[in-house]
């Protein structure tokens, strides 16, 4: 079972993350019954979350050695490949094992 | 719980050009079984990112309860993997629930597509229906009430769906994670940036991503040299889409 380890100090945080999260999911039906919203705008909303991953993973990669480099390129190319996740999962992080003994 | 299924369709959406017509929609539980069920193969797959995400959760000194209370109450993947991307020691709390909010903005145009439909609904159901968003059943649920249907409980329905295999996964995951000791013996530490690297690729829109991610990039690897803890994410983040709208049109 659970056990009910919940510090109320990261109970806060996500309960906050909770409440952005519900604002957003909200508030297209609430915000938009009143505004409108170009289709310039939707263009920058829809590229948010990718330019958000890339931007996490950018600085990591460059800073990364060889094998997490390689690594990172076979998750890729499962990703694109396969469409499978933990089939992505399973092979980057075998390969940055094999990668990290043998670079 | 990646994002990908979002593509063009909130454009098509747009709640100006499209509306329900004379199509009205109840809200049964017929629809709510029917969303349910026609959800599970796609709740399958968000069970693996949900079994990642607990995981790595746990790998970032999160309990298990801690993680679980975060799938179900939060119940948006991409903004849950970068919270645990951003949680350190210290917990940089502004980053965390600010990037949350901005990784998040899409739901606004997702919830706006619903409107021909959930303005037909009580305050209650609609409101209470659009906390079970999530990209994937969204995308089910469009194509279920574009086709004609009369489900306004798809919603929910579908969205249950996910919210059970992504809270029981979460869990999965976390209790498997807590039992793994040193991360990098098994590679574990690489699991993240897998994790965004799958997204990123679900994410890709074709060479229409190429130039706003090329800006994202290049901005966040030069402002992580200037700016003091994570908010070169957002900083890129934001340069990307505001290349996107500077260029739209063109």
């Amino acid at each position: 079972m659970i056990e009910l380890d919940l510090r109320p100090f990261v109970v806060a945080i996500i309960l906050a993350m909770s409440l952005v999260t519900y604002v957003t999911k909200a508030g297209g039906l609430w915000l938009l019954n009143r505004i409108g919203i170009s289709e310039r705008l939707e263009a920058g909303l829809e590229i948010l979350p990718g330019a958000i991953i890339v931007s996490i993973l950018a600085p990591e990669l460059a800073d990364g050695g060889p094998a997490e480099f390689g690594a990172a390129g076979v998750v890729l190319l499962v990703a694109w490949r396969t469409d499978n996740v933990l089939l992505a999962l399973g092979s980057g992080v075998g390969a940055v094992l094999v990668f990290r003994t043998l670079l | 719980m990646g994002g990908e299924p979002m593509s063009t369709d909130a454009v098509e959406a747009q709640p100006d050009s499209e509306d329900a017509g004379d199509q009205r929609v109840e809200f049964s539980s017929t629809g709510l079984r029917a969303g349910f069920i026609e959800c599970v193969p796609v709740a399958l797959g968000v069970a693996a990112y949900g079994i990642a995400f607990g995981v790595l959760a746990r790998q970032v000194g999160l309990s298990t309860a801690e993680a679980v209370l975060m799938s179900a109450t939060v119940l948006a993947g991409a903004s849950q993997v970068i919270a645990i991307e951003l949680w350190a020691p210290t917990v940089p709390v502004a980053t965390i629930i600010i990037t949350t909010f901005i990784v998040n903005l899409r739901y606004v145009l997702m919830g706006a597509a619903l409107r021909p439909w959930f303005s037909q609904l009580s305050p209650l159901k609609a409101y209470g229906s659009v906390f079970f968003t999530a990209d994937e059943n969204w995308a089910l649920t469009m194509g279920e009430l574009r086709s004609g249907s009369r489900r306004g409980a798809y919603l929910l329905g579908s969205g249950l769906a996910i919210w059970v295999f992504w809270v029981c996964a979460t869990w999965i995951g976390a209790v498997g994670g807590g039992a793994i000791g040193e991360p990098s013996t098994y590679g574990l530490d690489f699991v993240l940036t897998a994790i965004f690297i799958i997204i990123a690729v679900s994410l890709w829109e074709g060479k229409s991503s190429l130039l706003p991610w090329v800006v994202a990039g290049v901005v966040a690897v030069v402002s992580a040299h200037y700016l003091p803890g994570r908010w070169y994410i957002l900083v890129g983040g934001l340069a990307g889409c505001l290349v996107e709208v500077a260029r739209f049109d063109d």
